[in-house]
């Protein structure tokens, strides 16, 4: 977490905080306690917000990859829900056809996201932005008319239900908490891939081409086949989001992976902060949490405070919260450092 | 063979509404190169304002003029407001607002008008025309003489009005046009109007045939996608015969191909997308762009 990336936009201000060695310690220390508070969490709260806590974690596991593609590369995809049904779904066919094992449903679900990704991401990126945009919304609306189709295979519009991992007796945990440490444990090796990834030759390529690919081309790197990475690694995250997904709910259906999905995965990620690691987690709380309390208001009142959020984001601080929070904790610390 | 012609005058009728909502996603990309994702639900809530007038009693023609002047003044509003700030921003940027403006506008008609389906009168009779062995049904019929009347309007105004020159020169070259005098901000806000406007028109064709209800255009703009696509993003001819053959393929494939069938033609704009972005990244008329760096 050492890169604090912004996106490059003509109305960002560029305030690249001096990195002083004390603050990589810092951020360290805050990383650890947000974790310990999060293994402390589920011993504290009653079971429906634990599972509440759970699917923040598998949000922000899929936010973590869309990141990839839009903080970090630079394009769009309006179908991230898309390939977190392929996930689920992958994972749920192996449980339900081949009695597959948990641990070997995440690879694969992982593999197969991949692969989609790449091989749609050829197609799409030789060009510019936004016909990925097209393209994966296309792909969005296709997939749900297709796992209708195939009803051996994905139940159909009824959808599958099946057995959650159950936890294994030396735990003493209920099935709620072990399904959270379980997306937990997941969650961090996910991030902790992203990170390392970003520091990569492969994270810097994408920063280059984001940030001029003019230039970045000059220097060598070949924005078409970054890019076509970035957007399949990012399907990646989706579809292992996907694949606890279904461990921890025990039934997928088409309908739960409608457009709308992905459209709420992409205003998650733009209000929770594009191009930061901190910026999933937030979003992936907004995700969660925002429909759940306005709904109460009226049933269109998320989307109402999504999309003016959204527009609200892109005007005044097009790094999300993430980057307010960040651009807060720069002030407080130059204040007191004056006083 | 009757029943192929059949089908491909059905699939002229659909195509004709792709056609119309293409043809507002091209107007726009032409003026501003942007590629507005909210294109649909304007569509959709412009359908809603017809109905809301046809419903306090207004007859439907003239609800449907009151409609698309709301809807131009809308369009207006949006560019001046909302897009106005994020003018010359990345790609990135614009589509992300595009996108937040999908999402309050089709909230914003569910709120006030609920998610509970509508019925919208239809204009046309019920009939059809029939002409050796073939049906031509009056709405279809109908569809075509508004979508027609709409593109020698939008042709008379862009070739032969001094706004149309000035709005051909703004798509053209925006500095030069500034130089010359022409008020380049008022221009597009005229081009988010007119789009709006044609928008609507296709929103208020589609409400009959779907029922109107806030997501009706979803299915849509994917279409439009796919036949702005084909006929090249800034080419308005190339919208027009786009929406036309997706229209024609789309329905094809759904009565002919039975591993197609009906439920899965929404595919068929997917596969046209990707197979012109292989081969034809330009579309059909579009010009190939060169970029400088």
């Amino acid at each position: 977490m050492s890169e604090s990336t912004q996106v490059s936009d003509r109305t960002t201000t560029r305030e690249q905080a001096p990195v002083r060695p004390g603050a990589t310690k810092w951020r360290w220390a805050a990383a650890a306690a947000l974790l310990a508070a999060a293994v402390y969490a589920p011993f504290q709260l009653v079971p429906f917000h634990v599972f509440q806590l759970t699917m923040v974690l598998i949000y922000a596991v899929a936010l973590l990859g869309l990141n990839l593609l839009v903080g970090h590369a630079g394009q769009i995809s309006l179908g991230h829900g898309a390939f977190f049904a392929v996930g689920a779904y992958t994972a749920a066919i192996l449980l339900d056809r081949w009695d597959a094992p948990y641990p070997l449903t995440l690879p694969v679900a992982a593999l197969v996201a991949f692969v989609l990704g790449l091989a749609f991401g050829v197609p799409a990126m030789r060009l510019r932005g936004l016909y990925l945009a097209l393209v994966t919304l296309a792909i969005a609306i296709f997939l749900v008319p297709l796992l209708k189709r195939f009803e051996e295979v994905t139940g159909g519009s009824m959808g599958l239900s099946l057995a959650k991992p159950a936890p294994p007796a030396w735990t003493g945990l209920a099935e709620d908490q072990w399904l959270y440490f379980l997306a937990l444990a997941v969650t961090v090796a996910a991030f902790l891939l992203a990170a390392s990834l970003l520091r990569s030759r492969v994270g810097r390529a994408l920063h280059a081409i984001r940030d001029n690919e003019a230039a970045a081309e000059v220097m060598g790197v070949r924005p078409a086949y970054y890019k076509t990475l970035a957007f399949a690694w990012s399907a990646m995250f989706a579809g292992i989001a996907g694949c606890v997904y279904t461990w921890v709910i025990g039934f997928v259906s088409p309908d739960s992976f409608v457009v709308n999905l992905s459209i709420t995965l992409l205003a998650g990620l733009v209000v929770g902060g594009l191009g930061s690691l901190s910026g999933p987690v937030l979003g992936a709380l907004f995700v969660m949490f925002v429909p759940s309390i306005s709904q109460d208001i009226n049933e269109a009142a998320p989307g109402v405070i999504f999309g003016l959020l959204i527009i609200a984001v892109m005007y005044v601080a097009p790094t999300g919260l993430a980057g307010l929070a960040g651009r807060a904790t720069n002030s407080i610390k130059k204040t007191l450092r004056k006083g | 063979m009757a029943g192929f012609l059949q089908q491909v005058i059905v699939g002229l009728g659909t195509g004709a509404i792709y056609a119309s909502l293409a043809l507002a996603l091209v107007l726009i990309y032409r003026f501003t190169g942007i590629v507005n994702f909210a294109q649909g639900e304007l569509a959709m809530f412009s359908a809603y304002v017809a109905w809301q007038f046809t419903a306090v009693g207004v007859p439907f023609w003239l609800a449907l003029v009151l409609a698309l002047v709301v809807s131009f003044a809308g369009g207006m509003l949006i560019e001046r407001v909302i897009i106005r700030p994020v003018e010359g921003a990345p790609e990135l940027t614009v589509v992300i607002v595009t996108v937040g403006l999908f999402i309050f506008v089709n909230a914003a008609a569910g709120w006030i008008w609920t998610f509970l389906i509508k019925d919208f009168p239809n204009p046309f009779p019920g009939g059809a025309l029939e002409m050796g062995g073939l049906s031509v049904g009056f709405g279809t019929l109908g569809v075509f003489a508004v979508v027609g009347i709409v593109m020698g309007l939008l042709y008379l105004l862009f070739q032969h009005t001094k706004i149309g020159l000035g709005m051909r020169a703004v798509s053209t070259n925006p500095e030069s046009a500034r130089l010359v005098g022409i008020r380049v901000g008022w221009t597009l806000a005229l081009g988010w109007g007119l789009a709006a406007t044609v928008g609507a028109v296709s929103g208020v064709l589609v409400a009959p045939l779907l029922f109107l209800e806030p997501n009706m255009m979803g299915g849509v703009l994917i279409y439009a996608f796919a036949a702005a696509t084909l006929g090249g993003f800034d080419s308005p001819v190339g919208a027009v015969v786009g929406g036309l053959v997706v229209g024609v393929a789309e329905t094809l494939a759904g009565a002919y191909v039975t591993a197609i069938g009906p439920d899965l033609k929404v595919g068929v704009p997917l596969a046209i997308i990707l197979g012109v972005l292989l081969l034809r990244p330009q579309g059909l008329f579009g010009r190939a762009v060169v970029e400088r760096a």
